[in-house]
């Protein structure tokens, strides 16, 4: 799906962290003005992904394009200049622990704007009000609630009116109230900034209800791609597929899962040992 | 003797692997030194951020540093008198106090101090700002960590320490007045003439400037460098505040050597 609408696109992609691979050949084209979730299981490289697309480290090779600008090769003066225009939610929300909500959702605008403080109290309301939490502005990072905290963290973000957004895993450890209030933000911010999102995330029913474009991701490549409804329909034919979207448990047919299994089952006095079981045999043939 | 040949080949081993981590970490330090090199002077376009690393790191280590030299003053006083009364020359008491302090032990043992109150805080503020990806959205936001987090703290430790080494020796000089003169009984105008005649502004005091400037550069780097490069987990900033604490106490004694050889040596 390499088109020119594409806002962000990798192009056989391959990186590595010591021997592990992470990303083996990959080719992704995230559509602009879309909502794009990015999924797979832990471990999978998706927050490398992300730290990809913002230039925090360069691909071993292929090419990583953002809006057009080549991530691995850009100067610094350009990934400043692209970075301006994006902004990303991280897992833990990363908000400064030294500074209130307020000024955490100020600090973007005060480092890159010269606009006089009366209109920068005037933009940090506006968008602390966006996200509901006008009432947190004077507390500290550690006074608020996860949820809370992520939500400021999204103020922030979004402080510098960006084109692109970037969210780490939104709804990790977020009660079911607080994902739902995340998960309006998120589509109806996208919808009415007119942005494209990225949304990396392993949460199935979370991510397939806001995503306009879903890519699923498995031991280092590409393991299916398309809109919720053709993922859905590629599930019969995928076993990884159907298993990561159904979170049903692994059938390991293995030998050694197999034994795995039976120890585990024994282990918990649901299988008769083996030993036992002989020894048994044996009393009763000697009887 | 297979077992003692294999003993010594895993020690050469671990030798060798402790080497390449040492020449790595060297390695590290010096990109890290040329890219901080960069920040330091665009860093003065926020004073304000340099001003409030000063209260953080200099005005918030003050306690420490005033107490240690009272008593560092006293110690050398009373030793002093025992000293110099053997000789008839307990009227030298206030030089002798003013310049081991002034020369020595004000700038050596503030930074000592220095490395163990705000070196190692400084170092866990920056390791825990990596830990809780601060540091990195600060990247994502297209603000330069170095510049706004690193350089600055590197400023206030070079600032403070001078400072608060002079301030070390004051109160040191003022803590062997009290033994010496109240308690002891020296005269009092022995005590302040001989520091006024004897103590040269350039080859004393401003060698004892030029001494805590450069430990203060040197814990400043070994502290923010710890801290910017350390693992981010809770074990990494545990190990990175120790390193600091080390590497700056070991470089301060070593670079005092050096510098009392090329300033007052033979």
């Amino acid at each position: 799906m390499m088109t020119s609408d594409s806002y962000i696109t990798f192009e056989n992609v391959r990186f590595s962290r010591g021997k592990n691979r992470i990303f083996d050949g990959v080719n992704i084209a995230i559509p602009r003005g879309k909502i794009t979730a990015i999924m797979g299981p832990s471990g999978t490289g998706k927050t490398t992904l992300l730290r990809l697309i913002g230039g925090q480290i360069k691909p071993d090779s292929g090419t990583v394009r953002v809006d057009g600008l080549d991530v691995g090769r850009a100067s610094s003066k350009s990934l400043l200049a692209m970075r301006r225009r994006l902004g990303m939610l991280f897992q833990n929300g990363a908000l400064f622990t030294d500074l209130t909500a307020a000024e955490n959702v100020a600090f973007p605008l005060r480092e890159h704007s010269r606009l006089p403080e009366p209109m920068i109290q005037r933009m940090v309301t506006l968008k602390l009000q966006a996200v509901g939490l006008l009432e947190a502005a004077g507390h500290m990072p550690a006074a608020l609630s996860g949820g809370m905290a992520r939500r400021v963290a999204l103020a922030r973000a979004l402080a510098l009116d960006p084109e692109l957004m970037l969210y780490d895993e939104p709804f990790t450890g977020q009660d079911p109230i607080n994902v739902g209030v995340l998960l309006r933000l998120i589509a109806s911010l996208n919808q009415a900034l007119g942005l494209t999102s990225v949304l990396v995330s392993h949460d199935v029913t979370e991510a397939l209800s806001i995503a306009d474009y879903v890519v699923v991701l498995n031991q280092a490549r590409i393991v299916a791609s398309g809109s919720p409804d053709a993922l859905r329909a590629q599930m019969s034919g995928n076993t990884f597929l159907r298993q990561f979207l159904e979170g049903a448990p692994d059938d390991d047919h293995s030998e050694l899962g197999q034994r795995s299994a039976r120890n585990f089952a024994e282990a918990l006095g649901l299988l008769p040992r083996p030993d036992r079981a002989a020894t048994a045999s044996r009393r009763r043939e000697v009887r | 003797m297979n077992g003692h040949r294999n003993a010594f080949l895993d020690g050469l081993a671990l030798l060798g692997q402790a080497a390449m981590a040492a020449a790595a970490h060297s390695g590290q330090m010096v990109l890290f030194t040329g890219h901080l090199l960069w920040r330091l002077l665009p860093a003065w376009t926020r004073p304000r951020l340099i001003v409030q690393e000063l209260y953080a790191i200099g005005v918030l280590s003050l306690v420490i540093i005033l107490i240690s030299g009272g008593f560092v003053g006293l110690v050398l006083g009373l030793q002093g008198y025992n000293i110099l009364s053997k000789f008839n020359a307990t009227e030298s008491l206030g030089v002798m106090v003013a310049l081991s302090l002034v020369r020595e032990l004000g700038p050596v043992v503030t930074a000592l101090l220095f490395a163990g109150r705000a070196g190692s805080a400084v170092t866990a503020e920056i390791a825990l700002m990596k830990t809780t990806e601060q540091l990195s959205a600060m990247e994502m936001m297209a603000v330069d960590p170095l510049r706004r987090v690193v350089a600055p703290r590197f400023w206030g430790a070079v600032f403070s320490m001078p400072l608060l080494a002079g301030l070390f020796s004051l109160v040191g000089i003022a803590g062997g007045y009290f033994i010496g003169v109240v308690v002891l009984g020296v005269d009092p105008a022995s005590y302040w003439g001989q520091i006024q005649q004897q103590m040269q502004p350039v080859d004393d005091v401003l060698n004892g400037v030029i001494k805590s400037l450069v430990f203060g550069a040197v814990i400043g780097l070994i502290a923010v460098f710890e801290g910017f490069n350390a693992e981010p987990t809770s074990l990494g900033i545990s190990r990175a505040t120790t390193r600091t604490v080390v590497l700056s106490s070991l470089s301060v004694l070593g670079l005092d050597f050096i510098l009392t050889a090329w300033m007052f040596g033979a």
